[in-house]
């Protein structure tokens, strides 16, 4: 700041953006963008993935430096070269990707955040100052604990809480609730909303979930693929209407109808238990029957066993105990016995579990067959053109968009690796499919076409075992929903009576 | 017993003698490669670092005729080293294990070319506290004859564990090896805590090799570091990343390199280099012993190109 210069006003801040257009080479991120977040206002930035709301507030926190356009910080224009800059402003951001360092105590992360950090802590005194803070606060949380030790609904508040204790008075959250159950969702931006009506704070909140814009936020910016969809009071505005700008005139994939008999029982998982990596257990006693026709819904906040879960069926964990059986057999995740089963997979991180990055889209799509005819003669001389010919026809049907087969598949985003995924997983014939997270940060078309994938799967008589942290998704596609905590499944309901409150409250673990 | 035979109580001491002579330049190189690693980079280079450190040290030490001068040199050529390391892993997709063995091999080979001429003169050494003034027995007297820089060394591990908890400097260092997002949404540069961080690691091992040229073996020769240098970078790991752990780390490596002479010296002859090969053994049986390959090591830095 500029020394002589008025100083900004007093207690909440309102931020602008104005006409911002920000290019990245050739592509075209943000164009001629409205922002208008009124001092002391809950505002919500609504937008599918890849619409810009990321590299709009990225503008506004100086990690970008807009390629046109101003952003105007208590009605005045701030020039934002870098995130210290907008800090000393009083702007402050919780990030989707925690920004605590998990081997460290909560009280360690919260005196570190602080620009003036002093040579030698006198922790005795800080951890007083930070009680009192604390008490202060709508939420706690246990200072001495180190943050890898706590939920991540408690690493959410302690984000928020870090900002609190560095006076932000301009908060912008990135999709704050991704993480939360829906209980915790509604107390966190609950005491967020108390804190901005009762004065002293502006939120503007990254978020994709309607029911939290209506019911948290006072007014509403939408953008779509870069461009200003829309704005207004939320009063004035219903979900349609907003999903409306959000999308604008893009065909979504119709999800096919409920249909078809239950079979026998596929996949049977009993008494098993894995361990994770820190060596504690992740999976206890978990016992559980998939029949054929049938979606099992699995929810629970993420860091509940799940991941280890999927990764023993998927052959990437070995169990400590109990047994899997698909259709009676034991099953050990083996090539072989995959094959045998017809067991696809859709892991999370698809890129990551799924996929070999630096391959092509042919070559990853052609991963489960590529030893057999015709890709490849007597097991071991690859046709190269078989490959080829069998990818375009797939990248067609399931509407990868890649420049060509020959493309490394990391070069995709992250909708078409899913869709290069599904089209290998699910382009042959299923029995067992397990799916962990398929639609994590993808787009409405994207997800659109993987649940209506899915859906078809179970009603051609396939076992679904889906694995999910989005609530909604698991009540769309259920047919039988349980829910894990600590490892052990609490809960089971069927999916058409299952109560939400209900479901929360366990996946809290009450 | 005044005649000096101890029987094989000459054993248990040599151990201990050894523990504290062989020790210091495993603690040196382990607490500096500890501070490096809790940044998030591993130095490989620092076998090149302490030899290079052995080779200043003992040329500037005949020079100047002061040993300690000797040390101050071996510093700062470790921590020039460290320097270079670091500066090339800034660059963009630049591997920092492969950096570290080219900069062994390169601290290494250009010790031996520039020391070449120190081969012959006899430079000063360290002077040497002695605190076995109480005891008639000549083996406890050698034994307990302690060089100031392992008191320096010993003092050193509680120091740095105090200082990765309470200072500014220790909290930086950790959330840069821990989490660099984290450090960089804070606004700081990792590179530059790297950077440091590699320096002081690089100025801590050149101390180490000063010890090695002026104090034990106290002499400079080409064969003078038989891989300390990079046995103290795997101490690090089964010290799990905690400088205490270090110091103790370091004395047991120290004693193991002890008993083969020990036992050569009570008569026990056969098999000489396999006792010489203890500490190398106990190197494989600590890691067979901690490894599992269900969990990931616990206390590595998250951001270890090792076990990210």
């Amino acid at each position: 700041m500029i020394i002589g210069e008025t100083p900004l006003p007093e207690g909440p801040l309102g931020v602008d953006a104005v006409a911002v257009t920000m290019k990245f080479g050739d592509f075209l991120a943000l164009d001629n963008v409205e922002l208008k977040v009124r001092p002391g206002s809950f505002h919500a930035l609504l937008g599918e993935n890849g619409a810009g709301k990321s590299t709009l507030v990225k503008c506004i926190m100086g990690y970008y430096h807009a390629t046109e356009g101003d952003i105007l910080v208590g009605g005045r224009e701030q020039a934002i070269a870098n995130p210290k800059d907008a800090h000393a402003l009083g702007l402050g951001m919780v990030y989707q990707h925690f920004t605590l360092v998990p081997a460290m105590t909560v009280a360690e992360n919260l005196v570190l955040a602080r620009d003036n950090v002093p040579a030698v802590v006198n922790w005795a005194r800080e951890k007083q100052e930070l009680e009192a803070f604390l008490a202060r606060m709508p939420f706690k949380v246990p200072l001495n604990a180190r943050v890898s030790d706590i939920s991540a609904g408690e690493r959410q508040k302690c984000e928020i809480l870090k900002q609190l204790y560095l006076k932000r008075r301009f908060l912008i959250l990135d999709e704050p609730t991704s993480v939360l159950t829906p209980g915790e969702a509604d107390e966190v931006l609950g005491m967020l909303r108390d804190m901005v009506v009762n004065g002293g704070l502006t939120i503007l909140m990254i978020t994709h979930k309607f029911r939290e814009v209506m019911a948290f936020a006072d007014e509403v910016t939408i953008l779509r693929r870069g461009k200003l969809a829309g704005n207004g009071k939320v009063a004035d505005l219903t979900p349609d209407s907003m999903a409306r700008m959000m999308i604008g005139a893009e065909e979504l994939t119709v999800q096919p109808p409920r249909v078809g008999q239950l079979g026998e029982a596929r996949l049977e998982l009993s008494k098993l238990c894995a361990i994770d990596d820190a060596g504690a257990v992740a999976v206890h006693d978990v016992s559980l029957t998939v029949r054929g026709g049938e979606i099992v819904g699995i929810a629970g906040v993420s860091g509940n066993g799940q991941r280890q879960l999927v990764e023993v069926l998927a052959g990437q964990r070995e169990a400590e105990s109990g047994e899997v059986r698909v259709r009676g057999d034991l099953y050990s995740a083996s090539r072989e016995e995959m094959r045998r089963h017809k067991m696809s997979l859709l892991p999370e991180e698809p890129l990551k579990n799924a996929c070999v990055g630096g391959m092509s889209v042919a070559d990853n799509i052609a991963f489960r067959e590529f030893d057999r005819t015709p890709f490849a003669t007597r097991g071991w001389w690859l046709n190269r053109s078989a490959f080829r010919k069998d990818a375009e026809h797939k990248i067609g049907l399931y509407k990868i968009k890649t420049r060509s087969p020959d493309t490394p598949i990391s070069a995709l985003s992250g909708g078409n690796v899913q869709r290069a995924v599904l089209a290998r997983e699910l382009g042959g014939e299923v029995e067992v499919l397990i799916a962990a997270n398929p639609c994590f940060g993808l787009d409405f078309a994207a997800v659109a076409q993987i649940h209506a994938e899915i859906m078809a799967a179970r009603n051609r008589g396939a076992a679904v075992l889906l694995v999910s942290e989005d609530l909604d998704e698991l009540l769309e596609l259920s047919d039988r929903l349980v829910v894990m905590f600590h490892g052990q499944f609490v809960h089971e309901a069927r999916a058409s009576e299952a109560d939400l409150t209900e479901i929360g409250r366990h996946m809290a673990g009450h | 017993m005044a005649d000096g035979s101890l029987g094989l109580w000459t054993v248990p001491l040599a151990v201990l003698g050894g523990a504290i002579r062989v020790s210091t330049p495993f603690l040196f190189v382990s607490l500096g490669e500890c501070i490096t690693e809790r940044s998030g980079r591993i130095n490989l280079g620092l076998e090149g670092t302490l030899v290079m450190g052995a080779m200043s040290a003992y040329g500037i030490s005949y020079l100047s005729g002061s040993p300690w001068l000797g040390v101050l040199a071996a510093g700062i050529t470790g921590a020039m080293l460290g320097a270079l390391h670091a500066g090339i892993c800034s660059l963009p997709r630049v591997n920092d294990i492969a950096v570290g063995i080219a900069l062994m091999l390169f601290g290494t080979g250009l010790a031996f070319y520039l020391g070449k001429p120190l081969i012959e003169p006899t430079a000063a050494r360290l002077p040497a506290i002695d605190f076995g003034w109480w005891s008639d027995v000549p083996q406890v007297r050698a034994a307990l004859r302690i060089n100031v820089l392992f008191l320096i060394g010993i003092a050193l591990a509680p120091i740095l564990y105090w200082a990765f908890k309470t200072t500014r400097w220790g909290l930086l260092i950790r959330t840069a090896g821990e989490s660099s997002d984290a450090a960089r949404a804070m606004g700081y540069s990792v590179l530059a805590i790297r950077l440091r961080a590699t320096m002081v690691g690089g100025f801590l091992s050149g101390i180490g090799g000063s010890f090695l040229s002026l104090f034990y073996p106290g002499s400079w020769n080409e064969g003078l570091s038989s891989g300390q240098g990079i046995t103290a970078v795997a101490l690090v790991i089964f010290a799990r990343w905690d400088p205490m752990l270090c110091l103790w780390a370091s004395l047991a490596f120290g004693g193991a390199a002890a008993l083969g002479p020990a036992l050569q010296s009570v008569g026990v002859t056969s098999g000489y280099h396999l006792f010489n090969a203890a500490p190398y053994i106990l190197t494989l049986a600590i890691m067979i012993i901690t490894c599992s390959p269900k969990r990931t090591l616990t206390g590595a830095p998250a951001e270890l190109s090792i076990t990210r």
